[in-house]
């Protein structure tokens, strides 16, 4: 075979169009939904003054992270950016440990020292959360070469924005996971902006997802407010993982509803472009594809409320948490330090 | 035992650490069986050992390099990862800076990060000016990393066996013109703590304080100034950083006086911080203001009299032992 024919069966992959079990699908609902209503009260307690934090949105992504994470097991690896609220809530980790961290408190996942931008929670898998562009994608390759080295099984799954496509390190971090046919699936969430720059300002290319084709490998370009399509996508990149069959680059079309950070400026997003994502808006969507599979409302309502029941606990907890000590300074610089 | 040279030492050790730990493992450019085991035949022999993937012979990518041993460290294993080059540090920066030395640290404690860059550098090669840098002074600015040199082939083999087994990222550079320096072989299993420095010669006037290749100088001129009745110690600290401030205070405390010698440029080298420390903690005791000498800041050169000229000679050593002890 020769190197060209070679390359082209790998290129684009067919999205799966699976149907999606009603378990599976309730289990994707209650993490978007949770990712939601987690978004909606940072933003609320950032309104309201309760905090003052940089929070990175991901209102309109949550689907695109709950729908991923539903394919993971806990003991599967994530590497996320700062705006990684989606996957480490999807994923797992306990509310009231993530708040802690947000707020800056001891009880937090990482002592109150990682923050918004850096949270770890390897309990669950959450090894990374990086807030330098780009840098997690080769990171994600030596986790998974730890698996293929020691045949653990595990699958790593790194999920970065379209900006970060331009960086060198996702270019060496494909060709790197390619040629050594690593577990890893690269989840490129194209939310169309990198902070100020619109997607077609920052590159000619049209679509992420076709760059892996230069390395030799497999893409699946999907309609990230689609539930089937991110979910099929992902399960089949994670099964291709699985079983050794190397990586995989998936590109999860979404929109960023808000501006980069909660509370920065957003006015460069053009007004047919707001009411173009309002229009695609993944919430409503998958409260439709609920309802199409007979779930009542009354249950979906229901789902949410427990959600909101336990992150109203989580925040009042983290608020009234103390924050680290300031001898926490001298803890986890290097080993043999103190602690 | 018999004699081996730094590349032999440095050899051994990896091969002993992988032997021990499956979880050891190379990665760099060249560093296959392939590629001849590595540019300078440290990694020779080792993929004929333990196969292709605990020796990954990696593209031409750093980023790639360190962001995967930071990774596969996360995950509980112990890569050795080689930077062909220092200078090619430039390139890794953030994996190393943002990720290697922070990532304990962000974390509250949950994940360390026990890996080991590998790197070679050198003045008086004739590379010129981008693959002769000395860059220690980058990473002894970071929290969360250590940085290792040896100057003798023993300590190399001691010094990376106690890098591969640490829980904390090391920077480990070796110098290109030591390679065959040769040592008695210290035999299996030999290690070195990281952060102990070694008095390299005993001495009372005055405390040479230095590290990697200009240890050799060092030791030359501490010879000659012996027969002069001038009595030098030097300080071989081993560790960069953190370094052994203990060692380094009680051998100025006995001589009462310390220059500072390094390969690496002179200004904002590590040279002034050890300077710093000393003043700060001797003042009342010294009998000298403590010197740095550190090569030109400027570019290293190509040609081989500017290159000679840029390096600290052995004349400015003596002429800042002569100052320092009074005896110009
Ligand atoms: C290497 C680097 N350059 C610049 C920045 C500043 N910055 C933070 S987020 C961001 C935009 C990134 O956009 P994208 O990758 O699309 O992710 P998104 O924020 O849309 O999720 C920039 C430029 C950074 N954090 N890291």
């Amino acid at each position: 075979m020769s190197p060209a024919s070679a390359a082209d069966a790998r290129l684009r992959e067919p999205v799966p169009t699976d149907a999606i079990d009603r378990a599976t699908l309730r289990d994707i609902f209650s993490r978007t939904m949770k990712v939601n209503r987690t978004d909606e009260k940072f933003r609320s307690l950032l309104i309201q003054g309760k905090v003052a934090v940089m929070y990175y949105c991901v209102r309109g992504q949550e689907l695109v992270s709950a729908a991923a994470m539903a394919n993971l097991t806990d003991d599967d690896y994530v590497v996320c950016t700062y705006r990684g609220q989606g996957e480490q809530t999807a994923k797992g980790i306990p509310p009231e440990l993530w708040w802690a961290e947000c707020l800056g408190k001891a009880t937090g996942t990482c002592k109150g020292k990682g923050g918004t931008m850096h949270i770890t929670y390897p309990a669950k898998g959450i090894m990374v959360t990086t807030g330098v562009v780009g840098s997690g994608l080769p990171i994600a390759n030596g986790l998974a070469m730890a698996s293929q080295n020691n045949g653990d099984g595990r699958v790593t799954l790194v999920s970065f924005g379209d900006g970060a496509a331009n960086i060198g390190g996702f270019h060496e971090a494909l060709n790197m996971a390619q040629l050594y046919q690593l577990p890893v699936v690269f989840l490129c969430q194209n939310n169309r902006y990198g902070e100020h720059t619109a997607f077609a300002d920052h590159t000619d290319s049209t679509c992420i997802a076709d760059r892996a084709a230069g390395y030799g490998m497999r893409s699946m370009h999907v309609d990230g407010n689609d539930v089937h399509q991110v979910y099929n996508a992902v399960k089949h990149a994670v099964d291709l993982a699985r079983q050794g069959k190397g990586p995989t680059l998936v590109e999860a079309m979404c929109y960023r509803m808000m501006g980069h950070f909660f509370g920065a400026d957003f006015s460069y997003m053009p007004p047919e472009h707001i009411a173009e994502m309002k229009a695609e808006d993944p919430l409503p969507k998958l409260r439709k594809v609920m309802l199409d599979h007979q779930f009542t409302k009354e249950e979906l309502d229901g789902i949410v409320s427990e959600i909101d029941v336990e992150i109203d606990a989580a925040v009042e907890k983290a608020l009234a948490a103390d924050p680290p000590d300031a001898s926490e300074l001298a803890i986890d610089v290097l080993e043999s330090e103190a602690g | 035992m018999g004699q081996i040279t730094m590349t032999q030492a440095l050899n051994q050790a990896l091969d002993e650490a992988m032997a021990e730990d499956e979880g050891v493992f190379c990665l760099g450019e060249d560093v296959g069986a392939k590629q001849g085991g590595g540019v300078f035949k440290v990694t020779s022999g080792l993929t004929e050992k333990y196969g292709e993937h605990r020796v990954r012979a990696t593209p031409i990518s750093e980023t790639a390099i360190i962001g995967a041993a930071v990774g596969a460290a996360l995950a509980g294993q112990r890569p050795v990862a080689e930077i062909m080059l220092m200078n090619f540090v430039g390139v890794c920066m953030d994996q190393i800076v943002n990720h290697a030395a922070k990532l304990r640290f962000m974390s509250g404690g949950q994940t360390s990060v026990p890996l080991v860059i590998r790197t070679t550098t050198g003045v008086g090669v004739g590379f010129g000016g981008q693959h002769s840098d000395m860059l220690e002074a980058w990473f002894a600015h970071v929290a969360g990393i250590r940085v290792v040199t040896p100057s003798n082939a023993a300590d190399a083999k001691g010094l990376l066996r106690s890098a591969i087994d640490s829980n904390d990222p090391v920077l480990f550079i070796e110098n290109i013109l030591c390679y065959g320096l040769t040592s008695e072989d210290p035999g299996k299993g030999y290690r070195v703590p990281l952060g102990k420095a070694a008095i390299a010669r005993e001495g009372s006037d005055v405390s040479l304080i230095t590290y990697g290749r200009t240890v050799l100088d060092a030791l030359a001129v501490a010879e000659d100034l012996a027969a002069e009745g001038i009595s030098v110690e030097v300080v071989d600290l081993r560790t960069i950083a953190p370094y052994d401030e203990e060692t380094v205070l009680a051998s100025v405390r006995k001589t009462g006086r310390a220059i500072t010698l390094h390969e690496a440029v002179r200004p904002y080298g590590t040279g002034a911080e050890m300077a710093a420390t000393i003043h700060e903690k001797l003042w009342g005791e010294l009998k000298a203001p403590v010197l740095r000498i550190g090569g030109t800041f400027s570019p290293v050169p190509f040609a081989t009299v500017l290159e000679q000229a840029w390096i600290p000679t052995k004349e400015e050593i003596v002429a800042a032992i002569r100052q320092s002890v009074g005896k110009v």
